[in-house]
């Protein structure tokens, strides 16, 4: 951890706003809890550095340049003619975006960090690939937002990750973006035997439209996928989201988890298992809650193939129960203090690697939220 | 410490209790009986005063405050605290977290406090969720035991719990009323639910009442009420008003 370069002359040059914004991504300048940052605005990479032995942070571009076998896995988790959006990015001369490569069995509990922001282009493309090799442990928080100046724009990033034998990626992705940005995310992941996938998604601030819909595929035994989502859709926002796990052997398991809050805006929260191995279980839960009148859609789909597999899902979309309010206050608590408890619990999902900076966003989105009652 | 005077409340525009007077001193408990849908609860929801429980006439007074038109928080400031028969199910709301927003205490001092009813282990699930019985009692009065009001509103402390934990429970609740202090300086008072007259064995009550079709039918010694009730019914505590 001795030459950690922390070479953030343009990060500091950001204004006092961006830099707030950005740290509710979860963004650390000073980089006190990360062993590496990454950090793109527009098209330009800014920094990147690295102090974990093991672990290589590297721009795509370089990252293509220098090892020969990355481009097996460049296109290839997420298909080039997926969408216009993919081939959008495919088309692209000059890719931009971020390597991930964690040696066999390098296990790095302090996460690194990768952060994209659009600022001044009207749209910012990027392509991440996470890969981390037999027993690896590395645990990624990506944060994306807009400048506070940015009125409209796009951003489309695809990533793949590749989750080797026995090893575990946690991927936690922040979103802060302005009512008039349109957010097009490509995910895809690859899971072999025994390992692990955490997949952690928070969107709490207005946005125009975000569309994702990630998917895992588990082609080992034993392998593990667990996408969290925490979303709110502000009035004006269309959050369209998604994840979907195919469990393609045996022992194979996965759980999608969503709480949604509408103050306004639409939610969709799609989510899809596929069970097509035997030994296989998967369970989808979403839970909505309606704060103001807006749209929460849940369209939980699981889909078995044969005997061997077992998946369930759960839904459940309305606004909080008015004795559960009361039964706070009868404990002393004023109103506006019991209606936050009880979203503070709803939201509570257990986030593994959640800074606590993003948790006071958590709260602060809900002091915001809150007032509109 | 509480004045209930003429009160008359409504439900779902339906007039559930009707001319209520009831006076409870400091330092006193008090025990409410009467028959299934007379409206015990719907008495002690009134004086916290959920929605819904609506009083078209008549005042309660406590500690020398009309708190008529208060709101539950306010009442729960004032130190009027209750024990629920059927506590919602809040799921993701910790009961730790609950009693660390409910309070100022901090997290040693609420394992300290959930050690004594044994509800350590309950502090990390969701409050409530899956809760036992006897759980969902000990977690009510460990919340009792956090909040520590002056007056005590329990709605039927018995009901589900098994021997081991009436024990526990009453000693609790004894504690909670402070029974344990001598009757002079004693400053808490409260008003239990029972239809079976158990909590009586662990703590000694000073008036009973019953309360039948809404109306407060008699006043008296609360073991007396409970032997007349169990040798001959409610329908006795008729009888006896009006004669």
């Amino acid at each position: 951890m001795s030459a950690l370069q922390t070479d953030v002359g343009d990060i500091e040059q950001l204004s006092q706003e961006d830099r707030e914004r950005l740290a509710l991504t979860g963004l650390e300048v000073g980089m006190q809890n990360r062993c590496g940052s990454f950090f793109q605005i527009d098209q330009n990479v800014i920094q990147t550095t690295c102090g974990a032995e093991g672990i290589e942070m590297i721009p795509i571009k370089a990252a293509l340049e220098k090892y020969d076998w990355v481009k097996d896995y460049y296109w290839n988790a997420v298909s080039r003619d997926k969408d216009k959006y993919t081939q959008y990015l495919a088309k692209q001369e000059s890719p931009q975006g971020l390597v991930v490569i964690a040696q066999p069995g390098v296990k790095v509990a302090m996460p690194l960090q990768a952060c994209l922001f659009l600022r001044e282009e009207p749209v910012q493309h990027v392509h991440n690939i996470f890969i981390a090799k037999e027993g690896s442990e590395i645990n990624i928080i990506s944060g994306c937002a807009s400048s506070w100046q940015k009125e409209h724009g796009a951003h489309i990033g695809v990533t793949e990750i590749y989750v080797g034998k026995g090893a575990k990626v946690t991927s936690t992705m922040i979103h802060n973006w302005k009512e008039g940005i349109s957010v097009f995310p490509r995910s895809a992941t690859i899971v072999e035997e025994d390992g692990t996938f955490l997949s952690n998604y928070v969107c709490m601030q207005p946005v125009h439209r975000i569309n994702m819909y990630p998917t895992a595929r588990l082609v080992g035994r034993n392998a593990v996928a667990r996408f969290s989502s925490i979303v709110v859709a502000t009035p004006g926002s269309t959050l369209d989201l998604g994840s979907r796990a195919i469990l393609g052997a045996e022992h194979t398991s996965a759980e999608l988890i969503t709480r949604a809050i509408t103050t306004g805006g639409t939610i969709i929260s799609r989510g899809h298992i596929l069970g097509e191995r035997d030994y296989t279980r998967g369970h989808i839960e979403c839970k909505g809650l309606i704060l103001k009148d807006g749209v929460i859609h849940a369209i939980p789909e699981i889909e078995g193939t044969l005997t061997g597999t077992e998946l369930s899902h759960e839904a459940a979309v309305g606004k909080i129960a008015r004795h559960e309010i009361e039964y706070l206050m009868a404990r002393g608590l004023s109103e506006e203090e019991a209606t936050a408890t009880i979203i503070r619990g709803f939201l509570d999902v257990k986030i593994s690697g959640l800074p606590a900076v993003l948790q006071e966003q958590i709260d602060a989105a809900i002091d915001k939220a809150e007032s509109g009652f | 410490m509480l004045d209930i005077s003429d009160l008359h409340v409504s439900v779902d525009g339906t007039e559930k209790l009707h001319d209520i007077n009831l006076h409870i001193g400091q330092g006193e408990t008090h025990i409410l009986m009467g028959p299934n849908g007379s409206g015990k609860s719907t008495l002690l929801k009134a004086v916290m005063g959920f929605g819904g429980y609506t009083i078209t006439s008549g005042s309660i007074v406590f500690k020398g405050q009309d708190i008529t038109g208060m709101s539950i928080h306010e009442r729960a400031h004032l130190g009027i605290g209750m024990m629920f028969q059927h506590p919602p199910v809040i799921s993701g709301l910790k009961l730790g977290k609950l009693l660390a927003a409910t309070s100022h205490l901090g997290e040693d001092a609420i394992e300290a406090l959930a050690q004594t009813v044994n509800m350590e282990d309950f502090l990390a699930r969701d409050t409530n969720v899956g809760f036992s019985g006897g759980e969902i009692k000990r977690s009510e009065v460990l919340q009792l035991k956090v909040q520590q009001p002056d007056f005590l509103m329990l709605d039927e402390p018995e009901s589900g719990v098994d021997l081991e934990n009436m024990s526990l429970m009453g000693k609790e609740i004894a504690g909670l009323l402070e029974k344990d202090v001598h009757i002079v300086n004693r400053r808490r008072s409260g008003l239990i639910i029972t239809h079976t007259g158990y909590i009586l064995d662990y703590l000694e009550a000073d008036q009973g009442h019953v309360l039948i079709d809404g109306q407060i039918r008699c006043h008296g010694n609360p073991r007396e009420i409970l032997r007349v009730v169990k040798e001959k019914g409610y329908g006795e505590c008729l009888r006896c008003k009006q004669m």
